[in-house]
C-alpha cells in the first residue's frame, strides 16, 4: 500500500510538472517547430520584446493585478473585521453569500457580469475588469484575513483600550501590525487570482483592451508560436515566486509538523 | 472564536450596529454590483425574445430559450458531451488523487512532506491557460510525446491525441487534480494513527484497513474534492477549445459562442442558468457532507 502511493505519489508529480518543464524547455529552444535536439536560444525573449500587443496586455495584467490587491484587500479586511470579530444577526449568511464569487463556474459569472455592465452602460475594458477581479479576490481575502484574526488574541486590543486608547487608535496601533503578515498575504493572493484571470478578463475585454492570459488564448486560437512559450515562461516565474512568498507568509505546510 | 471577542470590541450596541454596517457595506456592496445585481440581470435576459444591442425597442419576453434542448436536439448530445467529461475527469481525480494524499500524509514526513505538498499546491498558482497550452506541444501529431514513443519504437505511427476527447480529459485531470489531492490530504491528516493500528491488531489486512477504515473517513475529502472539480468541469470552454478542436464542443463552449460570436445573448443567458440550476441541484445534495467538511477544516 505505501509503497504503491509513493509510486503514485511519484508519477502524479511527473505528470504534474512534465508539461510545464516541456514548455520552460521550448522557450529557450531555437526551433519553432519544437524539434529535438535543443538548440539554446533566447530568440523567442527577444521576438517578445518587440511584440506591442503582448507588451500593452502584460502592462494591464500587471496594473489589474495591483489595483486589485489593493482594493481587494482592503475592502476585504474591513468585512473579515466585521465577520470575525462581531457577532451578529445574519452573519452565518453574508458568510455564505461570499462563496457564489467562488463556487459559480466562472463561464456563469463572467458573462453575467458582460451583460449587465453592457445594459447599465458600465461597458467593457480595464474599469470592468478592475471591477470583476476585485469581486473575486474578495472572499479569499475575508478568508485568509478571517484565519489571521483567530489566531489574534483580541484581549491585546481590549488592554489598550482599558487604558485610554479609542478603538480605532487600538485598531491602528495594536491590532494592525500583528495582521501584517495575513494581509501581506491576503494581498498577494488577490494579486495571483487577478493575474491569473482568464474567463472574466476574457468576457470584459475589448479588442484593444486586453490582458496577457487573453492574448495567450487569441494567439493559441490562431496558431502555435513559441513566443507563448517565453511569456507563459515568464508569467509563470511570477506566478511561483508570489507562490513561494505567500507560502513562507502563511508556513503553509507546516501547521502538520506540530502534530 | 467570534462569540469571546464580541463584548469587549462593541462598547455600545447602537455605535456598534453602525460600525458594522460600514465595515460590512464595501466588500457587499461591491459584490452585488459585480455578482449578485449582474446574476438577477442575466435570468431577465434570459427570458428576452432579442438581445437588445442598442435598439430603442420594447422587450419582449419569452421563455422559447429555455425549451432549446427541445428546439435544438444537438444541445442533448454536447450536453451529454459535458457530463461525460466531468464524470472522467472526477472519476480520474479521485483514483489518482486518493492514493497520492495517503502517501503524502502517512508514508512521508519532516521537510519532506512539506516540500512535496507545496509541490502539489503549487499548479493552483499557476496559469491554467500555461498550463493547457503547454499539453498541446506534447500531445500535438509530431509533437513530444510521439517524438519520445518514435525513440522508444522508431516504427510506431502517430498517437495524435491533440484534438481528441482523452486530450480534453488529460488536460481537465491536469488542471483539477491538485484540487482532489488537497481536499483527501485534509481527511487522511486527521485519522489517528491509533484507529489503523487498532484494525490491525484486530487482525486486518492492508486491504480491510483501507475499505473498512481509510476510505469511510476519507469520504467527505473525496465528495468536496468530486464537487470542486465536477462543477467548473462542466462550465469548462478553454480547455475542450484548445485540447478538443472541433470534438470538444461542451456547454461551456456552446455559451462562449452566444455570447462572443453568435451574439445570441438571450440564449446564452437561458443556457448559463440551466447549468447553474444543476450546480445548485448538485451543491444541494452534497450540502450536509461539506458542511462537515468545512467545519473539520
Amino acid at each position: 500500500m505505501i509503497p504503491l502511493g509513493r509510486l503514485t505519489l511519484a508519477l502524479i508529480l511527473v505528470f504534474l510538472y512534465a508539461p510545464v518543464v516541456v514548455m520552460i524547455v521550448m522557450a529557450f529552444n531555437e526551433s519553432d517547430l519544437y524539434a529535438l535536439p535543443l538548440q539554446p536560444s533566447l530568440k523567442w525573449f527577444t521576438a517578445l520584446a518587440g511584440n506591442e500587443k503582448l507588451i500593452d496586455a502584460s502592462r494591464n495584467s500587471v496594473l489589474i493585478a495591483v489595483i486589485t490587491a489593493v482594493l481587494g484587500t482592503a475592502i476585504g479586511t474591513l468585512a473579515a473585521l466585521a465577520l470575525a470579530r462581531h457577532a451578529f444577526r445574519g452573519r452565518s449568511v453574508l458568510q455564505l453569500l461570499l462563496l457564489p464569487p467562488i463556487a459559480i463556474p466562472w463561464l456563469i459569472t463572467g458573462t453575467a457580469m458582460l451583460v449587465f455592465f453592457y445594459w447599465t452602460g458600465i461597458g467593457r475594458g480595464l474599469h470592468a475588469m478592475i471591477l470583476g477581479h476585485v469581486a473575486l479576490a474578495i472572499p479569499y481575502v475575508v478568508l485568509v484575513v478571517g484565519t489571521g484574526l483567530q489566531g489574534l488574541r483580541s484581549d491585546l486590543e481590549e488592554a489598550a483600550m482599558s487604558l485610554g486608547s479609542t478603538p480605532v487608535h487600538a485598531f491602528f496601533a495594536i491590532t494592525l501590525p500583528l495582521l501584517a503578515p495575513s494581509l501581506i498575504a491576503a494581498a498577494l493572493f488577490a494579486f495571483a487570482v487577478s493575474l491569473d484571470q482568464f474567463v472574466v478578463s476574457y468576457f470584459l475585454a475589448t479588442p484593444g483592451v486586453s490582458t496577457l492570459p487573453v492574448e495567450i488564448y487569441t494567439s493559441i486560437r490562431k496558431g502555435f508560436t513559441p513566443e507563448i512559450n517565453a511569456v507563459s515562461t515568464l508569467l509563470l516565474g511570477a506566478s511561483v515566486m508570489l507562490f513561494l512568498v505567500f507560502a513562507v507568509l502563511t508556513r503553509m505546510g507546516e501547521a502538520d509538523e506540530r502534530r | 472564536m467570534a462569540d469571546t471577542a464580541t463584548g469587549a470590541t462593541l462598547p455600545q450596541p447602537s455605535r456598534g450596529g453602525w460600525r458594522i454596517l460600514a465595515l460590512l457595506a464595501p466588500a457587499y456592496g461591491w459584490l452585488l454590483l459585480t455578482v449578485f445585481l449582474p446574476l438577477c440581470a442575466m435570468l431577465v435576459f434570459s427570458f428576452l425574445k432579442t438581445t437588445p444591442f442598442g435598439s430603442r425597442q420594447p422587450l419582449v419576453f419569452t421563455f422559447k430559450n429555455y425549451l432549446a434542448f427541445v428546439d435544438r436536439p444537438y444541445l442533448v448530445n454536447v450536453a451529454w458531451t459535458s457530463l461525460q467529461l466531468g464524470l472522467w475527469t472526477t472519476g480520474l481525480c479521485a483514483a489518482l488523487g486518493l492514493p497520492a494524499a495517503i502517501a503524502l500524509a502517512r508514508a512521508t514526513r519532516g521537510r519532506t512532506r512539506q516540500v512535496l505538498f507545496l509541490l502539489t499546491i503549487l499548479p493552483f498558482w499557476t496559469n491554467g491557460l500555461v498550463r493547457v497550452f503547454s499539453w498541446t506541444m506534447l500531445l500535438r501529431e509530431g509533437g513530444l510525446l510521439d517524438q519520445a514513443v518514435h525513440l522508444v519504437w522508431p516504427g510506431a505511427g502517430s498517437l495524435s491525441l491533440l484534438y481528441s476527447f482523452p486530450a480534453v480529459v488529460i488536460g481537465l485531470v491536469h488542471a483539477y487534480l491538485p484540487y482532489m489531492i488537497l481536499t483527501c490530504y485534509l481527511s487522511v491528516v486527521g485519522i489517528e494513527d491509533g484507529l489503523i493500528d487498532a484494525a490491525r491488531s484486530l487482525g486486518a489486512r492492508t486491504p480491510a484497513v483501507f475499505t473498512t477504515v481509510i476510505l469511510p473517513l476519507c469520504l467527505p475529502g473525496l465528495v468536496s474534492g468530486a464537487i470542486l472539480i465536477f462543477v467548473p468541469v462542466i462550465g469548462a470552454f478553454m480547455e475542450p477549445r484548445i485540447l478538443g478542436g472541433r470534438i470538444g464542443v461542451t456547454m461551456g463552449t456552446v455559451i462562449e459562442d452566444q455570447f462572443t460570436s453568435a451574439y445570441n445573448w438571450p440564449l446564452g443567458a437561458a443556457l448559463s442558468f440551466t447549468m447553474l440550476a444543476a450546480v445548485l441541484v448538485i451543491f444541494a445534495a452534497f450540502s450536509g457532507v461539506l458542511r462537515k467538511r468545512l467545519a473539520v477544516a
